[in-house]
């Protein structure tokens, strides 16, 4: 079942990176960005059932893996990093909010409301720690002749 | 031209570019920069927000040149942004003559977008898998993935005649939910909330929401601001059009909510 849900992450993710014309030859890794990125969101949610905390797990893994892709493929981290936010990004939390307000529970709108932004700040929160790490840490992922243009947060 | 005027048209343009198709402040900064370092020219100075840049350059007969654009926010297309990238690592590497490069530069703003049917085909399977994944049925997907297509035939149109981006999406959300309570109406799938959800997500700010984080990471929190600001109004935008529809269903046609 959990194979067969990443495998869905994964078309899903490759689906993102054409809505936003990403090079053809990053589409597989962009797809396997997007499945790091769940698989971590799964995998925080079983150890500690909150929505927020496992956004930020998930942003913490799916930056990790943007960054190795960054420097191994030679391509701008925010194509990596862009495919696999989407699977977090809190379009749910959008819906419902949109929905408990017009239904008139103001109280369910405005929780939904911070819990997405909970969500959002979870999520910047975790990629922009995972940026700050030094470059070093990633460098041994690159091609030996190591032109690290760019590459850097 | 004179040398040093041509390098300020190059690394403007590959800036300009960068800007348009969604790369992040820092980069299009140090490209510039880069790129002006390479061909040799002294005392380049570049300022850039997200809808605008700035850059000056020291001229051989020591006055300087000056040229700034203003660049509005467009779609991104992040198959340009690799491809600038690539071309910057070459002419750092000394791989690309000036002409050379602006060529290389023209090829780049050429480069097609995905076609219609394609970027149409993935709205589907963006909002079917991601019904799916939050929980919806194997009916409940069908249904996002219909909606998910027509979301993206009427939206791509609409975009192209420079629509303004708030009118697109209270549109987008507004035909989605219509989509759903069709839909559901008719019997294909049950969970409106699932397939509204899903059929969001090709819409949801995910490019904007990224910027704005590595914008603000890097200090440029001005553009960061304008980029999040964007986020939220694309969110805020969804939510009315979805809102509405609801409300509209619940009020004219005694749909159950």
């Amino acid at each position: 079942m959990i194979v067969f849900q990443l495998a869905v992450v994964f078309v899903c993710t490759i689906a993102v990176a054409i809505l936003f014309h990403m090079p053809r030859e990053q589409y597989v890794f962009c797809g396997l960005t997007g499945t790091a990125a769940w698989s971590g969101y799964l995998a925080a949610l079983k150890v500690n059932p909150s929505v927020v905390m496992a956004s930020f797990v998930s942003a913490l893994l799916l930056t990790a893996i943007s960054r190795i892709f960054a420097v191994c493929r030679r391509t701008p981290i925010i194509i990596f990093l862009v495919s696999g936010i989407f699977p977090l990004v809190p379009g749910a939390g959008i819906y419902y909010t949109a929905y408990y307000f017009i239904m008139g529970d103001n109280a369910l709108a405005v929780g939904k409301g911070v819990e997405t932004i909970k969500i959002a700040v979870a999520i910047a929160l975790g990629i922009v720690l995972m940026l700050s790490l030094p470059y070093s840490l990633f460098r041994g992922f690159g091609k030996k002749d190591g032109a690290e243009v760019h590459e850097k947060p | 031209m004179e040398e040093s005027r041509k390098i300020l048209d190059l690394s403007i343009k590959a800036g300009e570019l960068l800007l348009q198709n969604g790369a992040e402040i820092f980069r299009v900064h140090e490209t510039m920069t880069r790129i002006a370092e390479a061909f040799g020219a002294n005392s380049f100075n570049a300022y850039v927000l997200s809808n605008g840049i700035f850059a000056s350059i020291r001229e051989e007969n020591g006055s300087y040149g000056a040229e700034l654009r203003n660049i509005p926010l467009s779609p991104v297309h992040l198959g340009r942004v690799a491809a600038i990238n690539s071309l910057s690592r070459a002419i750092v590497e000394g791989r690309y003559t000036l002409d050379g490069a602006f060529a290389r530069l023209e090829e780049i703003r050429a480069l097609p977008e995905n076609p219609p049917g394609l970027l149409i085909l993935a709205s589907g399977i963006v909002s079917a898998t991601f019904c799916w994944l939050f929980g919806g049925g194997l009916m409940d997907s069908a249904a996002a993935l219909l909606t998910g297509l027509i979301l993206y035939c009427i939206l791509l149109p609409v975009r192209s005649k420079n629509l303004s981006k708030i009118v697109c999406n209270i549109l987008g959300g507004s035909v989605i939910t219509l989509c759903a309570l069709c839909f559901t109406h008719l019997g294909l799938g049950s969970q409106l909330d699932k397939i509204i959800i899903g059929a969001i997500m090709p819409m949801a700010p995910g490019v904007p929401l990224t910027t704005s984080i590595r914008d603000f990471f890097n200090g440029d929190y001005l553009s960061g601001a304008i980029r999040m600001l964007d986020a939220l109004l694309i969110a805020a935008c969804i939510a009315i059009g979805v809102g509405f529809v609801l409300k509209m269903g619940s009020l004219l046609m005694g749909v159950q909510l």
